[in-house]
């Protein structure tokens, strides 16, 4: 009885985990290895059978200019998001963390707001002050929102629009866990509040910043509403903007679930590798781990 | 959306409170169904039918009361290729509905991934029902029936009458006129255009590329001819690439909040559109009620009198429905039966494929009370629309399209680029699943 009693204590975690994420995965590397395989006109009964074909699946998605181009765009789109979004939402921190600031929690609430709406409702939103003949602020401004480099800070500003308020939050809660006799001792110490906000708050920040950064290196990586919401109101966005749009394009629209559980293994890999490579690399920093 | 679900479930709750309040007496329902034994001993066969055609829960409710042995269940969706990648999906997954919404374009790809039954047998009585052409779209020409015609939507140009009026334009009879009209309306109103060429609707210019002659796919013996870049299709691309590039066109796509504006503020003076351009217009454009009006498609020669198709649809039984011959008589009704076909006209606003539907129509539509030869224009219009077989992979093509015509706006390079970036990717798409190809 004894020795069972943690793998019955187990159980309910390893059947959830085998049932809802190792299966799934499973099988979708199952159908990465398969192909359709038509014979003559590819009518009627049994004309259409599943082949096995390994790894060729994958080697067409690695192959496939479109991806990388894809990945390209995103790079770019991502790179502005997290710089933006995680310079905004520090600051915002900081400056709702420090005394002076007043109606602080009418601001907290009002920069968090956003991440209260759903993405789709969030870009349509967007979307609409985005296109010329609606929009108000296209009356005063003369910017095409959606040309074709234009595009990209648009979305990317939907996207920060929506993601400050919950990093903000993450940073904020954080900076309120920090003992007030610090910040005395800092200020004996003659540190004005700018000093101590760069040489106090964000060093014990640092591990919560790498934290908000990696979930939104992975939410980037995953961006798909923002242009999946867009794509019909521009011609300037294809339905392989990102990675994601084309998995969901070869699965959906084009009807090749095999390419897409291929492409979609190949983003997961990349996701992976671009996560624990940033972990590794701030590591030490941020942990002071050898 | 949230709100209604809740009023939904509430009506469920107060109905299940009140049936068990009742439940020491018999009930109306149950005695009718006592005296039906079959129906009480096995059930009622139960159906799932989805499609996006406007208040078909109304046509479905005259059935339902009338069959209480076949109760069918509409599921509305959301319409368009989403709704067929779908029921593809659902179909793989093992669970489709018995019944689908099938656009001829789509029901290649569906008879393809082996997803919709055969109706041969059952269909054999209503075949006269419908014209050769549209008969045609749901056999591909081979032996099988893979769905029953539901409504078909040949395409005609709908045109702000007032605003030509007042700029002087005539009625544009040839495609030479409508862009020699584009030219005037750009001189008149700079923030005018006759129309715009969206990069996002393939479906429209397959239809005008059918009005000129286009034979995208064909099959002959065992093998498709895949011909997207033939003479017709490079014509009609070429045309609108060349009103495009000097401005006499606009590019925005359709169906987007800015082309409705454009629509109600007189911005945009024309549609080539199909024969169920007055559901949209009427929601999309409200206030240009009553100012518009229609006339054929320009032609590319003068005195022919040619169209295409955009749209339409049929009703499609899944290939896994356990109860095929209840799905297809309910098909069979919704389709032919004068009754159901008065209902399809009147709720669901739709312009019937059955032959005989089409001359019955009597009062056009209320958006176009100014124009009461409405429907007598529109079957003159579908009498010289030509169509072709679908290919089994227009998904494929139909989002090649839209990249393509996209970036083609976009860098400004010619259409009939995209054009062989359509054909190419068809036929890279068809050889990779290893369809045979004649070339």
């Amino acid at each position: 009885m004894k020795r069972s009693a943690p793998y019955l204590f187990l159980t309910p975690a390893i059947v959830l985990f085998t049932l809802f994420l190792a299966v799934p995965i499973g099988y979708t590397v199952y159908l990465a290895m398969l192909r359709t395989k038509v014979s003559g006109l590819g009518l009627g009964k049994g004309s259409r059978r599943e082949v096995f074909v390994g790894f060729d699946n994958f080697a067409a998605a690695l192959a496939d200019a479109e991806l990388w181009n894809g990945w390209l765009r995103v790079l770019g789109y991502g790179t502005l998001v997290l710089v933006v979004m995680l310079g905004l939402a520090l600051l915002f921190a900081l400056l709702l963390d420090s005394a002076r600031v007043r109606l602080a929690q009418i601001s907290r609430i009002a920069i968090f707001l956003p991440y209260a709406v759903p993405g789709v409702a969030a870009t349509l939103l967007w979307g609409f002050l985005y296109l010329p003949s609606l929009s108000p602020i296209r009356e005063i401004l003369d910017i095409d929102f959606l040309g074709a480099t234009t595009v990209t800070y648009s979305m990317a500003n939907v996207a920060v629009w929506g993601g400050v308020g919950f990093n903000m939050l993450v940073l904020y809660t954080t900076l309120r866990a920090i003992p007030r006799d610090l910040y005395e001792a800092a200020r004996l110490d003659g540190a004005s509040e700018f000093q101590i906000a760069l040489r106090v708050k964000i060093p014990i920040l640092t591990p919560a910043i790498i934290l908000t950064t990696v979930f939104s290196i992975i939410a980037t990586i995953q961006v798909f509403t923002e242009p999946t919401t867009l794509r019909p109101l521009t011609n300037t966005i294809s339905s392989t903007w990102s990675p994601l749009m084309k998995v969901y394009r070869d699965a959906f629209v084009t009807g090749d679930l095999y390419s897409a559980a291929a492409t979609s293994i190949v983003i997961a890999a990349i996701s992976l590798v671009l996560s624990f490579g940033f972990l590794r690399v701030v590591r030490n920093r941020a942990f002071g781990e050898g | 959306m949230r709100a209604n679900r809740f009023g939904a479930a509430l009506a469920v709750a107060l109905t299940a409170t009140l049936a068990s309040c009742g439940s020491g007496e018999p009930t109306p329902q149950s005695t009718e169904a006592a005296q039906s034994p079959t129906a009480a001993a096995q059930g009622p066969v139960k159906l799932v039918y989805w499609t996006w055609a406007p208040n078909m829960d109304k046509i479905v409710d005259v059935w339902n009361k009338a069959h209480p042995d076949i109760q069918v269940t509409v599921s509305k969706q959301a319409g368009g290729d989403d709704a067929a990648a779908k029921y593809l999906t659902a179909s793989k997954a093992g669970n489709p509905p018995d019944l689908v919404q099938a656009e001829y374009q789509h029901l290649p790809s569906f008879i393809a991934a082996d997803a919709v039954a055969d109706l041969k047998a059952e269909t054999a009585s209503i075949k006269a029902e419908f014209s050769d052409g549209l008969w045609n779209l749901v056999t591909l020409g081979t032996e099988g029936v893979y769905g029953i015609p539901q409504d078909s939507g040949p395409m005609m140009l709908f045109y702000r009458k007032d605003l030509f009026d007042k700029y002087g334009i005539a009625v544009p009879k040839t495609w030479q006129e409508y862009a020699d009209a584009a030219r005037t309306v750009r001189k008149k109103d700079s923030k005018a255009y006759l129309g715009t060429f969206s990069s996002k609707d393939p479906g429209a210019f397959t239809g005008l590329a059918q009005q000129a002659g286009a034979q995208w796919w064909s099959i002959s013996g065992e093998q498709w001819k895949v011909n997207i870049a033939d003479e017709p299709t490079k014509k009609v691309a070429g045309y609108w690439d060349g009103l495009v590039k000097e401005g006499a066109i606009d590019d925005m796509p359709f169906f987007t909040p800015e082309w409705n504006k454009a629509l109600n503020d007189g911005k945009l003076l024309s549609w080539p559109s199909a024969v169920w351009a007055p559901g949209v217009l009427s929601t999309n454009a409200p206030k240009a009620k009553g100012k518009w009006a229609i006339a054929p498609l320009p032609q590319w020669n003068a005195g022919e009198n040619f169209s295409g198709f955009w749209g339409g649809s049929s009703v499609a039984v899944s290939a896994k429905t356990p109860n095929k011959a209840a799905a297809a008589q309910f098909a069979t009704w919704l389709n032919t039966d004068p009754a159901a076909l008065d209902l399809l006209v009147k709720e669901a606003a739709i312009y019937p494929a059955a032959t005989k539907a089409q001359s019955a129509l009597g009062e056009a539509p209320e958006y176009f009370s100014n124009q009461p030869d409405f429907w007598q224009q529109a079957a003159g219009v579908g009498a010289g629309a030509r169509g072709f077989t679908f290919g089994p992979n227009v998904g494929v093509t139909y989002n090649a399209f839209k990249d393509a015509f996209d970036k083609a706006l976009q860098n400004k390079s010619p259409f009939t680029d995209a054009i062989q970036t359509m054909q190419d990717t068809t036929v890279a798409d068809m050889r990779k699943s290893g369809f045979q190809i004649a070339s």
